[in-house]
């Protein structure tokens, strides 16, 4: 995976900083008199800085044969992650790695700022997503989405640090697929919500090793597990997405 | 032009041998969900030895490795070859998902990275970095390492031994529940018989009998099977 382009930012906030120290170095020389005058202070309004938005477009690619993606969600935090190899699952990410559904993914506490596609994405076919925040220049950007035909795998980036990402900059990349480990990979009829069976989603009830791992990819009914309901046409294989990441503001 | 003279035999002797040491932090971890991996050893080397090669017969010493979990033979082969070892991290077997760490102090001119340790269950798959150049730069660096097969065994995915030579998987106490019994084999010949990315388990779901003693829903892998931190200090 490669890492940021490194690149000067724009120091912004220095030239705001300058701003301030300018009016505060007059304010004084204002009360610099002989006379100790009590003064009644004209009230200066406090400068409001003007916010700056960091604005990035996030286009993605679906690079799998047979796996549509859940709605992409992306979002913006300032620490934490939403998953770790070895580690449980959280319950919002094993919503979102068995059923597709990321909206708790997209309302836990962490999250500054979130987008997410309206529909599933499907093999072969990109989207592009926007997502701003202001005045968070440290902010780390993760993506997740569900390979829907199957039990709960999912893919995307954890984390990627956007401090030195310049306006114009783009960071590309490719994501793993993981495995949340809350449900076997029965691949049994019922057990899919993605087209391949059109089953269940989300069940409380975690049946499988309960951590993080990489995916060990689908078996199917070709690779001999009696009862899949997958076959060899929804085989995967790492990487399932190319990502770009470009700050635009 | 004396003066002149001994500069230049100075940068001579700097481009023929780089001349440094470093401090590493290593961490790797096992990033796959049912395979495990046996004493792993890393080793810092000169560039101009190996571990392995992709499209090369593997050595006795790696054939030991991958077909047994035996790192002994590859230590006595780094060492009198002045290398510097970390041996088994993990202190036995690295489970999935696991994480195992230790520091390696390099001498001059071993400038390059290598770690192998087998995988189970496989006939003679292990995870490899070969000859990974180490940075000068002091700084955190991650690489993602995949598996691969000695070629030296062919993959029948039954129980055996982890003997050189000797056919079938060895099956150590922690996978002794999780690995099958009464496969009839998958394979029963190799054409590679080079080092090569592994072609994965096959497995199967039948337990006590089928083609396969691996478990083909949790004994299953695809690549990268395994996450490298090195912090050079």
């Amino acid at each position: 995976m490669s890492t940021l382009n490194t690149c000067p930012t724009i120091p912004r906030q220095l030239s705001m900083l300058a701003v301030v120290i300018g009016l505060t170095l007059g304010l004084s020389a204002c009360g610099d008199d002989d006379d100790p005058v009590t003064m009644t202070p004209t009230p200066t309004p406090t400068p409001t800085p003007t916010p700056v938005t960091y604005r990035y477009e996030v286009s993605v690619t679906n690079l799998t044969h047979e796996q549509p993606l859940s709605p992409i969600a992306v979002v913006l935090h300032e620490s934490g992650q939403l998953w770790q190899v070895g580690e449980s699952a959280s319950e919002a990410l094993e919503m979102l790695a068995e059923g597709g559904d990321n909206s708790a993914l997209l309302a836990l506490d962490m999250v500054v700022a979130s987008s997410s596609g309206e529909a599933p994405l499907a093999p072969g076919a990109s989207q592009t997503l926007q997502i701003s925040i202001d005045d968070k220049d440290m902010a780390l950007m993760s993506i997740v989405t569900m390979l829907v035909n199957t039990n709960d795998a999912f893919t995307g980036l954890n984390g990627i640090p956007l401090s030195e990402l310049a306006v114009g900059q783009s960071w590309t990349g490719t994501s793993f697929v993981y495995d949340a480990g809350t449900e076997a990979n029965s691949e049994a009829q019922g057990t899919i919500p993605g087209p391949a069976d059109g089953g269940s989603g989300f069940e409380m009830t975690r049946d499988d090793v309960d951590f993080v791992a990489m995916h060990p990819g689908v078996v199917g009914s070709d690779d001999g597990l009696t009862g899949s309901v997958l076959s060899h046409v929804h085989d995967f294989d790492n990487p399932a997405m190319s990502i770009r990441i470009t700050r635009t503001e | 032009m004396k003066s002149y003279l001994s500069c230049t035999a100075g940068l001579a002797m700097l481009m023929a041998a780089p001349v440094y040491s470093a401090q590493l932090s290593i961490q790797v971890q096992n990033l796959t969900q049912g395979i495990y991996f046996t004493p792993l050893l890393i080793t810092a080397h000169t560039p101009d030895i190996s571990l392995f090669n992709s499209g090369e017969a593997a050595s006795s010493e790696l054939q030991a490795m991958a077909e047994g979990g035996d790192i002994s033979a590859l230590v006595s082969l780094a060492s009198g070859l002045n290398a510097n070892n970390l041996e088994n991290p993990a202190g036995g077997l690295l489970a999935p998902g696991q994480s195992a760490s230790g520091s390696l102090a390099t001498d001059d001119a071993n400038s390059r990275l290598s770690l192998v340790g087998m995988i189970l269950p496989s006939n003679d798959g292990f995870v490899g970095l070969n000859s990974w150049t180490i940075p000068t730069e002091p700084g955190t660096y991650s690489v993602y390492l995949n598996a691969y097969d000695a070629g030296t065994e062919v993959n029948d995915e039954i129980r055996g031994g982890g003997a050189p030579g000797e056919a079938g998987m060895p099956v150590p106490p922690p996978l002794e529940a999780l690995v099958g019994t009464g496969g009839t084999g998958v394979a029963s010949s190799e054409s590679n018989s080079t080092v090569h990315i592994h072609r994965g388990n096959l497995g199967d779901d039948n337990l006590s009998g089928g083609s396969s003693d691996i478990q083909n829903q949790v004994q299953r892998w695809l690549n990268p099977v395994a996450k490298v931190t090195i912090v050079v200090n």
